[in-house]
């Protein structure tokens, strides 16, 4: 290992010094509020990390992010941007409620599987949407995968007000929006007493299966050719709608799964929602999106990724908890590690272009000498 | 409109490093004439015409117009003594109507406000009085082509120029749009405007045009009426030799043509047509070069035959099978290479490092994938057999191919091409910016492909390349083949026929 090249190591380190510049400035943040930092970040530990407990209560915050942002990550290896994963997963936990309701009294090991495989067409079907109208309209896939997740939203809301309402409540004068508790059946695998449950390994090994899919495989191949140069990919007989296609599809699929198991492994339940907003999914869909950029677009570094958001979001509580500061300042610090990771990024990307023309320089130097 | 009786450049001398652009020209054009300027590129047209709009400045020489000798130090300048220019490339603001990109840079008459209502006004009188149809209210990036420029020369009119320079006027326009804009260009000369007309199209010199000088490698070659002339005497002067003889060595005959191109239609980026009823064909064992100067339709040729871009009517047989319009891969599975005009940006992916590039079309076949896994044991083999028989100097197969240099990546594109044994190849542009050595490499590999009696079609711009290595020379031109003739052929004379002189010819 003397040669080593560090460099190799900036994708794992860039992300972690920004990261960790973001805690600065809300530091002093925490300062200017009157909170000890130190005390405040201790709290923060303590509450992602310190027991057994909050350490599963992390990875369960991380699950969702883990199956949104391997999602992600397949999508931006082919050159498209999904950001419908709020909607994606809304879908797909519709998706795996409707089975879980419609088989109230089938085993788990048929409703687990059924549930999980319809929240993973469920997704691909909204995905699929935005995938379609790029493909053959040319619509621009931000802006409709950012309002298919408000549809998503309203749909569910919709049902959830209407066929899907708890029955117990659909009589009383205050309908809750939210259906009644799921079969037992539906429940995942839980490591009791904690929180953790089966879906979180689940996330682990799809990471893996993406990884080798867009690393190991033909299909991944030409995913990433065509991400990379669609021309050039056109070129050499690949057809590149259709892959585009597929990755909408896949990168759905895998937040609708989310959605499924989010459903199905996490206490209540139950698909609920607070008015217009999708409270269920607590904005799982978006910080998925920030995981994997924190985790390079790599599905392997969106594991690691998707743990440490899931510990700031989970920590951010304990710290508010304990230091007394507005709630405000949980999603500022959210957003602050957001805005230095991206830039971090456009910073690394700048980084290796220069690097490539110094190295094409080298070459260049070599062979005419 | 201010009047200009004559314009009159004398004995003007432009020197740039190394070249003598113009030599000592004199020039001169009158009140209600269209005087065309012909010559191939090179020849010192827009550098004598830049010098007349302020552009440049002159080594020597002197610019009068009626007959005062006056100083033109700035496009500003040339506008206030009523001369205009309509570039090739439009000076337009897309996002902006039409009658504000003509108002741009002129003071309003009631400052600080706008006054395109006054301009739109203006404008409608002089689209009406000269056949200029534009609305001054459309917005420019909508227009078409013809439309845009249309709005150039009306900025120039609106600006009360009454000499106006067009350079190369109908190198972006269909045929249509060319006989519209000679039909003002007419009324234009009508109303007593003088118009300079900068083109290397003969046919198009010889329908508009009152005189014509001629510029040959920077002098004036003679200045003749254009009724006194004729597009073989005006080719003689353009070239200073005697007009090609096309030869007609039979095509190659059909059972052995491994590609065979019929009436083959397509059109440009832009939509317009670009190969236009085009026929060729190309034998095993022997290489087609198509001679023309770029632009001509040769890229777009050759993305048509090989499923990039859609034929709109004609075929496309190779091994005498129809595959017109069929997918790349069909083509790939046929048997056609194609090395691609635009290397960096089609012919590899910049981002995938030199074994990746390596594989592109052929990575899901037995030898490199096991059903859907790539083999990479395989593959490092085959990339670096690859690079090691084609001379790839690359630090790694793990290098991006972005960090090689172009010689290096055209050898990889070239190692890929022919690993695949292709019946038919397709060559673009193969050595354009690579070096001495690998263009040399690149041109003995090409020969030995031949050899091995694959069927190949040069495309190249490079005149001595195609001399060096065709079997037969096919010159293309606006989108049509002129003529094909026998590599022996003058490089003149093919420099003639690239520029449209046996056009005419060729149609009977």
């Amino acid at each position: 290992m003397k040669n080593f090249d560090f460099s190799r190591l900036n994708p794992i380190i860039v992300p972690l010094i920004a990261g960790g510049l973001g805690l600065l400035v809300g530091a002093l943040m925490l300062l200017a509020l009157g909170a000890n930092p130190l005390e405040a970040y201790a709290a923060m530990m303590q509450g992602a990390f310190g027991s057994t407990n909050s350490l599963a209560n992390t990875m369960v915050k991380a699950c969702p992010l883990l199956f949104v942002g391997v999602g992600t990550c397949i999508a931006y290896r082919c050159g498209v941007i999904n950001i419908g994963g709020e909607g994606q997963l809304v879908i797909g936990a519709l998706f795996a409620t409707a089975v879980a309701l419609t088989f109230q009294d089938a085993p788990a090991w048929f409703l687990v599987p059924a549930g999980l495989f319809a929240g993973f067409v469920g997704g691909a079907f909204w995905g699929g949407i935005a995938g379609v109208l790029k493909v053959k309209f040319n619509v621009n896939e931000v802006l409709s995968t950012i309002m298919l997740n408000s549809i998503a939203g309203f749909i569910m809301t919709f049902l959830l007000t209407g066929v899907l309402i708890d029955p117990t409540t659909a009589d009383k004068a205050i309908k809750i929006p939210q259906t009644q508790r799921l079969p037992a059946a539906s429940d995942l695998w839980r490591w009791v007493p904690t929180s953790f449950h089966g879906g979180i390994l689940l996330g682990v090994v799809i990471a893996a299966l993406i990884y080798v899919l867009l690393w190991r495989t033909t299909i991944g191949y030409r995913i990433r050719a065509v991400g990379f140069n669609p021309k050039a990919a056109r070129y050499a007989g690949i057809a590149v709608q259709r892959y585009q296609l597929l990755a909408f599809l896949l990168s759905g699929a895998l937040a609708g799964l989310g959605g499924a198991v989010e459903l199905y492994g996490v206490t209540p339940h139950r698909l609920f929602s607070e008015g217009g907003t999708i409270s269920f999914t607590s904005n799982a869909g978006f910080n998925g999106i920030v995981a994997a950029l924190f985790g390079s677009l790599h599905p392997l570094g969106t594991i690691p990724a998707s743990f440490l958001f899931g510990a700031l979001l989970v920590g951010a509580n304990s710290l508010q908890r304990t230091v007394q500061v507005p709630s405000a300042f949980v999603i500022t610090l959210d957003g602050l590690i957001v805005v230095f990771v991206v830039a971090s990024q456009i910073w690394a990307q700048k980084r290796s272009v220069k690097r490539v023309d110094e190295a094409r320089a080298s070459v260049v130097k070599a062979e005419t000498t | 409109m201010t009047t200009i009786q004559s314009v009159e450049l004398r004995g003007i001398t432009k020197r740039f490093p190394g070249v003598l652009a113009n030599d000592n020209i004199s020039f001169d054009v009158r009140a209600g004439e269209i005087h065309a300027l012909l010559g191939e590129n090179g020849a010192g047209k827009s550098t004598l015409m830049k010098i007349l709009y302020g552009l440049y400045k002159p080594d020597a020489g002197e610019i009068l117009i009626n007959g005062q000798p006056i100083r033109i130090k700035s496009p500003t300048d040339a506008l206030r003594q009523g001369i205009g220019m309509v570039h090739q490339h439009f000076q337009l603001v897309p996002p902006f109507t039409v009658a504000e990109n003509v108002a741009l840079g002129l003071a309003s008459s009631r400052e600080p406000l706008t006054d395109l209502d006054v301009v739109s006004q203006r404008l409608r009188e002089l689209s009406e009085q000269y056949g200029l149809r534009v609305d001054p209210n459309a917005l420019v990036w909508q227009l078409a082509v013809g439309q845009q420029q249309r709005v150039e020369i009306l900025k120039a009119l609106y600006r009360d120029a009454a000499l106006l320079i067009l350079d190369e006027p109908t190198a972006v326009l269909v045929p249509q749009e060319v006989d519209e804009l000679f039909v003002t260009l007419r009324k234009l000369t009508d109303t007593g405007h003088s118009l300079i007309f900068i083109s290397h199209k003969l046919h198009e010199v010889m329908a508009i045009s009152d005189r014509v000088t001629v510029l040959r490698d920077g002098r004036v070659a003679g200045t003749v009426a254009t009724q006194d002339t004729t597009q073989k005497d005006l080719a003689r002067m353009m070239v200073g030799r005697d007009v090609v003889t096309v030869w007609d060595k039979p095509e190659c005959p059909s059972e052995m043509a491994v590609l065979r191109v019929e009436k083959l239609s397509a059109l440009n980026d832009k939509g317009l047509p670009a190969v236009k009823n085009l026929s060729l064909s190309v034998c095993a064992n022997e290489i087609l070069g198509v001679a023309g100067v770029s632009g001509n339709g040769q890229r777009e040729l050759a993305e048509t035959i090989v499923g990039l871009r859609r034929a709109t009517s004609g075929s496309v047989k190779v091994l005498n099978n129809e595959m017109t319009n069929h997918a790349p891969a069909a083509m790939i599975a046929a048997g056609v290479a194609f090395i691609p005009e635009e290397r960096m940006t089609m012919g590899v992916i910049r981002d995938f490092t030199v074994q990746e590039n390596a594989i592109l079309e052929t990575h899901a076949d037995p030898g490199l994938a096991d059903g859907v896994l790539l083999n990479f044991g395989k593959i490092q083999k085959h990339a670096t057999r690859l690079v090691r028989e084609y001379d790839v100097k690359t630090p790694t197969l793990d290098t991006p191919v972005k960090s090689l240099s172009g010689g290096n990546i055209q050898k990889l594109i070239m190692a890929r091409e022919l690993t695949r044994q292709p019946k038919l190849l397709i060559a673009a542009q193969p050595t354009r910016g690579v070096d001495i050595g690998a263009s040399e490499y690149i041109h003995k590999r090409l020969i030995q492909e031949r050899g091995r009696g694959t069927a190949i079609l040069l495309i190249s711009e490079d005149l001595d390349e195609v001399l060096a290595l065709a079997d037969r020379i096919a010159v293309m031109y606006e989108g049509e083949i002129v003529g094909i003739v026998e590599p022996n052929t003058p490089v003149d004379e093919l420099g003639l026929m690239m520029a449209g002189a046996t056009k005419g010819k060729s149609e009977k």
